[in-house]
């Protein structure tokens, strides 16, 4: 063994260290990997419960509280799509398994830019494909709902969540974000069951069908359709909120899409199979 | 004599030598998390893994490490640690690591974890610095539990996440104190904390 201090020893111990340590990290995000990469699944799986009711109506438990099995079997009734937002039609190019659209939004060939003023993306591109989420009735097969992911910017963070509309496509079925840093008790709120139970039922589109869903400053007008009771103490985060519903039901969002769709439910609809 | 001297260093950081509370340092952490008592412990529980293993090989290598670039070695050995800990939560406790978020990251550049390493562990065995190690972790941990009980139970009416008080906008009685759920109100009971600490021990008062 070379002396403490030499020149050698000191890239010795330098090398080994660096060896050992690696293979420590490697080793355990490798033997780890298949148990995080669940986690996120069940995570996006249970979010997708919430917003869409299932788990409130079926089990009457919040998504987080419900075990593995249950989460899967609700979740059979989920459909994923890929939807490309140009168009309104759905994408079958592409693997909806490898699919990531936070990847695509980065990427300048698949994604656009994004000219409403309005809205803050934080980067201001949108994926050309989206992921859209289906939701069957289990007894007659019929879509029943359709589950959107949304994301824009409120006071500190992005927001991400799931707007779900029934199979009207105009009525609100639920708003839940699933990530976001907003002051906890302030803009954090957005996670309280009371405020967002009030999205519930609400109209997603005024009598021109534009967007017109809205978080008001203080109380929601009486008999509103299309308003929530703001924040208190959170108005960046409810403008925020406004925003991104309003830019994702709209026409750089998904339009297009829910348009098209529209029309395929009420022609299965006309077809005879229309028993609810 | 012995037994002494395990027991002063492995309770001596809880009150009489208290990481945050008499040296100030890792004081970052201890704002950013405890707003919940349940993510203080989980936080707490990382914070006191990396401490003690890191004290332990530190301690266990300290006569090959070069003098010049110990400090080095010593952040090597902290950063995969915590990427460890990072990991591990990620993998068990997914929900708590998604509130904990960067600040498990941030326990490499905790100053308390580091200290130790260069102060204690360069310096003594291996038993005894996982013992130090340990200590300062409680110590530390005690810290936080302090301060999130206080913040948990004024700013969101509940302990554990288990209700408390019922607060107004859950139609119950208590309107909760939002500024206990920011940053500062940890600062302000971390000063209280100290008070208390020097009245009680004037010896930890600094010469002025």
């Amino acid at each position: 063994m070379p002396p403490r201090d030499s020149l050698a020893n000191t890239f010795l111990v330098s090398f080994v260290l660096c060896v050992v340590c690696s293979l420590a990290v490697s080793a355990a995000a490798v033997a780890l990997r298949d148990r995080q990469e669940m986690n996120e699944v069940l995570d996006r799986q249970r979010n997708i419960l919430d917003a869409s009711g299932l788990a409130l109506g079926e089990f009457g438990l919040p998504a987080n509280r419900l075990s593995v099995d249950q989460v899967g079997e609700l979740y059979s009734r989920v459909q994923e799509r890929l939807v490309n937002l140009e168009t309104g039609d759905y994408d079958t190019d592409l693997n909806p398994a490898d699919y990531n659209p936070a990847d695509a939004a980065k990427n300048r060939d698949l994604s656009v830019d994004v000219s409403d003023s309005e809205f803050n993306f934080g980067s201001r591109r949108r994926e050309k494909v989206a992921r859209v989420f289906l939701v069957k009735n289990p007894k007659t097969d019929e879509i029943s709902q359709v589950v959107l992911p949304v994301r824009g910017q409120g006071l500190w963070s992005t927001l991400y969540g799931y707007l779900a509309l029934r199979r009207d496509l105009e009525t609100v079925q639920g708003l839940t974000f699933y990530e976001h840093g907003e002051t906890p008790g302030l803009g954090g709120e957005v996670d309280n069951p009371r405020w967002k139970s009030q999205w519930v039922g609400l109209q997603a589109f005024d009598e021109e069908g534009n967007p017109a869903l809205a978080v008001a400053r203080g109380s929601a007008p009486s008999g509103s359709q299309h308003m929530v009771d703001g924040l208190s103490g959170a108005t960046i985060t409810g403008n925020g909120v406004t925003s991104l519903v309003q830019f994702w039901t709209g026409p750089e969002g998904y339009q297009k899409y829910l348009e098209k769709l529209a029309v395929e439910l009420s022609s299965a609809e006309g077809d005879g199979n229309g028993n609810q | 004599m012995a037994t002494s001297k395990v027991g002063k260093v492995l309770f001596g950081p809880i009150i009489d030598n208290n990481p945050i509370a008499l040296q100030i340092l890792g004081i970052c952490s201890a704002l950013a998390v405890t707003t919940s008592m349940t993510v203080s412990l989980v936080m707490s529980l990382a914070v006191i893994a990396v401490l003690a293993c890191s004290n332990v090989a530190v301690s266990a290598i300290r006569h090959y490490i070069p003098g010049s670039i110990r400090i080095i070695v010593q952040m090597v050995v902290i950063a995969s640690l915590v990427i460890v800990v990072d990991q591990v939560l990620k993998a068990f406790l997914y929900d708590i690591s998604k509130q904990l978020s960067v600040f498990v990251g941030l326990i490499i550049t905790n100053c308390i974890v580091m200290g130790r390493a260069e102060g204690f562990a360069m310096k003594n065995g291996v038993f005894m610095s996982f013992l130090d190690g340990l200590g300062n972790g409680l110590g530390y941990a005690a810290v936080l539990m302090f301060v999130a009980f206080f913040r948990e139970l004024f700013g969101t009416g509940s302990l554990f996440g288990v209700t408390i008080m019922e607060m107004t906008r859950d139609g119950g009685w208590y309107n909760p104190n939002n500024m206990m759920l920011l940053p500062p109100s940890a600062f302000f009971l971390i000063g209280f904390l100290i008070w208390a600490l020097r009245a009680y021990k004037p010896e930890q008062i600094e010469e002025a």
